[in-house]
């Protein structure tokens, strides 16, 4: 590495770019070195590096330092993704029922068999049921005797992809000739439907309700927030008191009763609407707050006045000089915001007042759980939670990384 | 002092008007009105309500009146402690409410106190300490209490409890003190229950505090007065509890303020999950049941009681900091 700084800087130039913390590694050996010998050219060069790295260049060097919110990316995405292609992921129809298999506790793949011989094909044994002796509750039992092997790429329940395109292949599942057993990687529920493919499905749901009341609140955040930060004076002054109004009341009752509000006729698509509408509501006032005080900190910057003085109208000036340098910390916002919507959405669909079944979402899968006596017979029931424990925790690590890319000048 | 008080005291009242509107129009959202309801409420029970008895609620509501002459109507009797009538209780909601909102009260500021008495020393130990293994494992629960919602903590505790050690943590009281009158050994079992309500609701906001009073003390740690302090041979502890803690804990009380609303947020769906005898329960099934004079004396308490604790903090604030009463 030392080697490379000390080349020519013509030919530093065409080397692939560094990351910043190579490149910051890079600058306190030089230090060391240079004291000694002496070579200044070297030090200019890995320097310059960062001189000319646009400001995004540099977000992403900062970005990727921080190893948990990378990680937490790579984890987002692949809960996008799975939502993304539910149909495809998951087992079988989510609504598929069946009186045989109830409350069937979560399967595991497994490689090796009672004898001890390894498979290299994943397989679940299959389940006899029968009654507890004491409690008499029905209660399922491994049949080592069968075995029956997961397959990729499997033909199984056909279903509509994104409700227009036709097919009937699955990533993963049984094969069609199985009748007499089914895969529950994550348990069954009580009307013995798939709790996995259930939690996929809901991913779509609860995933996609996050983005959407964010783009919400952000549209009426960088509208009001702009407004508030550019005019200042009492248009800024009402502004204020109505998002200090709001921050000052309590969400959950609030939500609660607004989303009692919405009619019980309404479809599905119309109550999910409904249900971003208000969480929207409060949501635009931590948006509004960042861009006002964005739109403050550069309403005196020199260039701003540059091109007031240069003839600009208003509205070119936000457009094309104010926003894109706050660009960087609405995104930090905005995914920091995220799980918070994903978690009221939650909220309020398992109290009953958000979604309501036949929609799916994590939430309204939870529902099952309200009560301490099915989490005890049945705790798989709590897998939605998970799914958003895990998702909430990896958004707010990106979230965390992202607004500290945000401003990658500050140390 | 006290003109800072009253100055701050006349901006919540705007802020009170609102939360009454709003209210009100929650009250008002559902279809129809309230007599309909009552009457097909009576109906369902195989009751018949007399024409006159109809007649007059209808008058006692102003329901034949404009909307406005409703709401002057209602906030009239709001002030002089008439929440209206209860749809499904048959019994006026003022009756429902009152033990309830005290029990809320309670449970919120024992979380309050509960949480600041976890954050402060952990945050400290976390400056003090900083990188070391403990200052991780804080900022890992932190960040787990921030991520987990409340419910589900509610949920995975109770199960656990009830699975492994066949305990019911839900409630507030004892069976055998639920419905007793309120005497000092009820108040000792309410206590005794307490907690775990509050460990639930506080974990999400203690994990915020820890960071928050982690950050401002760390400001504080590297001023030249500790310096100056620890030079002149004060003992660690003393100088680091006397000086930048106290320095550090400003920030504190007024967050306070901003705290309350999540408290009583969080409380409410926590309440629901543990069947605490709370706002929360009482104010789902009303809306559930559309009971709506219930509902909006639910969300109108719960919102005032906000406003006014962060009245309370931020009077608290310019009590201990000079410069915001002259400011």
């Amino acid at each position: 590495m030392i080697a490379d700084a000390r080349l020519p800087l013509s030919s530093v130039v065409t080397l692939p770019r560094k990351s910043l913390d190579e490149v910051e590694l890079h600058m306190s050996t030089e230090g060391v070195g240079s004291a000694r010998t002496a070579q200044p050219p070297a030090k200019s060069s890995s320097e310059e590096q960062i001189y000319v790295a646009s400001q995004w260049r540099l977000m992403w060097w900062r970005f990727k330092q921080h190893k948990l919110a990378l990680v937490s990316t790579f984890i987002v995405l692949f809960f996008y993704i799975i939502a993304i292609f539910a149909e495809f992921v998951s087992v079988t129809n989510p609504e598929d029922f069946s009186a045989l298999y109830k409350n069937v506790p979560p399967q595991l793949p497994r490689f090796i068999d009672a004898e001890g011989n390894f498979h290299l094909r994943p397989f679940v044994y299959g389940l006899v049921l029968d009654r507890d002796p004491v409690t008499l509750r029905p209660r399922y039992k491994l049949d080592t005797s069968k075995m029956y092997p997961i397959y990729f790429f499997v033909r199984g329940a056909p279903y509509k992809m994104w409700g227009f395109i036709s097919a009937d292949r699955h990533l993963f599942g049984l094969s069609r000739d199985v009748t007499d057993m089914k895969l529950f990687l994550f348990g069954s529920d009580r009307l013995g439907r798939d709790m996995y493919s259930r939690v996929v499905y809901g991913a779509r749901i609860s995933l996609s309700i996050g983005l959407v009341g964010v783009i919400l609140s952000l549209v009426l955040g960088i509208l009001l927030g702009g407004i508030s930060g550019y005019y200042g004076g009492n248009i800024d002054l009402a502004i204020q008191r109505v998002i200090e109004f709001l921050r000052s009341m309590p969400t959950i009752p609030l939500w609660m009763a607004l989303g009692a509000a919405l009619p019980p006729k309404w479809p599905p698509e119309r109550v999910y609407f409904g249900i971003t509408v208000i969480l929207s509501l409060i949501g635009w006032t931590w948006m509004a707050r960042v861009v006002r005080g964005r739109f403050l900190a550069l309403r005196e910057e020199d260039f701003v006045m540059a091109a007031r003085l240069a003839g600009s109208s208003e509205l070119r000036i936000i457009t094309l000089h104010m926003v894109p340098s706050f660009l960087s910390h609405i995104i930090a916002t905005v995914t920091l915001s995220i799980p918070n919507m994903i978690l009221s959405e939650t909220s309020l669909s398992f109290l009953g007042l958000g979604l309501r079944p036949p929609a799916i979402s994590w939430g309204v899968l939870l529902q099952e759980a309200q009560n301490v006596q099915s989490v005890a017979l049945s705790p798989w029931l709590l897998m939605p939670g998970l799914a958003v424990v895990i998702v909430v925790l990896a958004f707010n690590f990106m979230g965390d990384g992202l607004r500290d890319a945000a401003d990658p000048y500050s140390r | 002092m006290l003109q800072y008080i009253i100055r701050r005291a006349i901006l919540a009242i705007p802020t009170l008007f609102v939360i009454s509107i709003v209210s009100f129009i929650l009250i008002q959202l559902p279809p129809g009105d309230f007599l309909t309801s009552y009457a097909a409420n009576l109906a369902a029970t195989g009751e018949q309500a007399s024409a006159e008895q109809l007649r007059l609620l209808k008058e006692a509501y102003g329901l034949d009146q404009p909307v406005y002459v409703q709401y002057v109507k209602w906030i009239w009797g709001v002030l002089h402690g008439d929440f209206g009538l209860s749809l499904e209780w048959r019994v006026s909601v003022a009756s429902l409410i009152w033990e309830r909102m005290a029990l809320t009260v309670a449970l919120s500021l024992f979380t309050m106190l509960f949480t600041w008495f976890l954050a402060i020393p952990i945050g400290v130990y976390s400056a003090t300490h900083q990188y070391s293994a403990g200052d991780y494992l804080f900022t890992f629960i932190g960040f787990l209490g921030l991520g987990v919602p409340a419910f589900m903590i509610a949920l995975v505790l109770m199960w656990v409890a009830y699975s492994w050690f066949g305990m019911d943590v839900g409630g507030l009281f004892s069976p055998e003190m639920k419905t007793a009158p309120w005497s000092m050994a009820k108040v000792v079992d309410l206590f005794k229950h307490l907690w775990i309500p509050a460990l639930i609701i506080g974990m999400g906001g203690t994990a915020g505090l820890i960071r928050t009073m982690r950050a401002n003390t760390l400001d504080e740690l590297h001023k030249p007065y500790v310096m100056t302090a620890a030079a002149k041979g004060l003992k660690h502890r003393t100088l680091i509890w006397k000086y930048p803690v106290r320095v550090a804990l400003n920030p504190f009380v007024s967050g306070a303020g901003l705290q309350l609303p999540d408290l009583i947020s969080g409380g409410t769906i926590v309440s629901v999950v543990l069947s605490l005898p709370t706002a929360g329960p009482l104010l789902l099934h009303a809306l559930q049941s559309q009971d709506m004079y219930l509902a909006g004396a639910f969300v109108l308490l719960l919102s005032a009681l906000t406003v006014i604790g962060t009245l309370i903090s931020d009077i608290a604030l310019a009590w201990l900091d000079p410069r915001i009463r002259y400011g």
